[in-house]
């Protein structure tokens, strides 16, 4: 218990002295998984949607496919994204790895197939209520896509915030393709485990603490803005 | 002319199939380019079906539908009110201007002729309003609003009173009745036999997925000429 109201102890301590360190892996994380989510909601959101709306032959494999995708082990995209980037790698040219958009790609597949898949649920629904009178209308393909995302995009937040929580919370991979270098590639979550490892149990805990605290602060953010929980509105 | 009408429809043995069961058919008719005409006959009969047929909402498994233009020319002068009101989550006048807006016209044009409608059809004052929020018949007032916006040559409607009440039925009736007066065609499937008696220029009677009768109105309320068209009309249970 000592363990803990040290961390909460310092964590207070570090934010109100708005300690440069904490600030520059807070923002890190926060550019990172932000890039990534914005990335992957750009892919997985109309994916999601095109599934909904398209009949064809290999549909209910790719979405099996898709949500099984989502327990992908953050660890092995890492690794794999390890081989692709490193130096002897097909993409090796670039010098990416160890880098933030190293952290960023591993992100984006991992956080891909989650949204796709919670899109392709909401949107689903959206889509049996919606079939006929779009199906009357005579929309386009493109034209159907379009009108439920727009008027699915508060279930669409909720795929993206999904997103965003298992982003910001994420340690494998970019602790693989990261490296977890400081003032390059560290994060809060990879400073966890550093902290941890050294046995500096109330630093970890504070960085710990500043990790929730910040996805806390994202998704009412989010909310706020959009306005999810006024009545009347989506 | 430069808009050649896309009637008269002539439908030739057409037949539809779920699953290896005939739903309708095989089914010949032609929809004259103007009228009123009321679709009835008992619950599964097919009515629905062949709304939907005719407005190319169903896969054609045999026999054809022929409109004086191609068929996606003709699909663009149709609109079809469907027995639940689908709601966008929009507001009412997104809803109604959402037809134009989706076919290209300018978001402000299609906003601008939306008030006009919603006007038209008594809901001025929800225009703002999300149209899931709004009543039963406030909600089959908009879909008729969102349907004729688009000025169709022919509109189908699927039963859209059978969840109304009286006073929101005789309004629906009203929007209508001025819709058809303007020129478009209607084609109406209804349960209710009064709100036929007062629509009707001619019914189709249709009996286990075909066609089983067609005359005039008051020559079907009057003499039907088959024992199941004067059974139903007679209030007796068809099945």
């Amino acid at each position: 218990m000592n363990e803990i109201l040290q961390g909460l102890l310092q964590a207070g301590r570090l934010i109100v002295t708005l300690d440069s360190d904490l600030i520059e892996i807070s923002l890190r994380s926060l550019r990172v998984t932000l890039s990534a989510v914005v990335i992957a909601s750009a892919i997985g959101l109309p994916l999601g949607c095109w599934l909904a709306v398209r009949r064809f032959r290999w549909r209910r494999f790719v979405i099996a496919t898709l949500n099984a995708l989502m327990g992908l082990p953050p660890v092995v995209v890492g690794l794999i994204v390890y081989l692709f980037l490193s130096r002897s790698g097909p993409f090796g040219v670039f010098g990416l790895l160890f880098t933030p958009t190293a952290m960023i790609i591993a992100q984006v597949i991992i956080l891909t197939p989650l949204i796709a898949s919670i899109a392709h649920q909401a949107i689903r629904e959206l889509w049996a209520e919606y079939h006929d009178l779009l199906i009357s209308l005579n929309t386009t393909r493109f034209q159907r896509i379009a009108t439920l995302l727009w008027d699915g995009r508060r279930a669409l937040l909720t795929a993206a915030l999904a997103g965003f929580g298992r982003g910001i919370g994420e340690v494998g991979a970019i602790m693989i393709v990261g490296g977890n270098i400081d003032n390059a590639t560290r994060v809060l979550t990879t400073a966890i485990a550093l902290e941890t490892g050294k046995g500096n149990f109330a630093l970890a805990l504070a960085l710990g603490f500043i990790l929730i605290g910040l996805a806390v602060l994202v998704n009412l953010g989010v909310h706020s803005l959009s306005r999810t929980e006024v009545s009347d509105r989506w | 002319m430069v808009n050649p009408s896309i009637l008269p429809l002539t439908v030739t043995d057409a037949t539809v199939r779920r699953r290896g069961k005939v739903l309708v058919g095989p089914v010949s008719l032609s929809v004259s380019p103007s009228g009123l005409t009321i679709v009835m006959g008992p619950n599964g009969a097919g009515k629905s079906t062949l709304l939907r047929l005719l407005h190319g909402m169903e896969r054609v498994a045999r026999g054809t539908l022929a409109w004086q233009v191609p068929e996606a020319q003709a699909r663009r002068r149709q609109a079809f009110v469907f027995q639940t009101p689908i709601m966008m989550r929009r507001s009412a006048l997104d809803n109604v201007a959402y037809p134009l807006i989706v076919h290209g016209t300018p978001r402000k044009d299609a906003r601008a002729r939306a008030a006009t409608w919603l006007d038209r059809v008594g809901l001025a004052d929800s225009a703002t309003k999300l149209a899931t929020v709004l009543s039963g018949g406030e909600r089959q007032k908009l879909a008729l609003a969102r349907a004729l916006i688009r000025d169709p040559e022919i509109l189908f409607l699927d039963e859209p009173c059978a969840n109304l009440d009286g006073r929101a039925t005789r309004e629906f009736e009203e929007i209508l009745t001025a819709a058809h007066a303007g020129g478009t065609r209607v084609v109406m499937a209804t349960h209710d036999i009064g709100q036929a008696r007062r629509l009707a220029g001619d019914v189709w009677f249709v009996y286990r997925g075909a066609l089983h009768e067609t005359a005039p109105a008051d020559q079907f309320f009057a003499a039907p000429r088959t024992r199941e068209a004067a059974a139903f009309i007679n209030g007796d249970i068809v099945e």
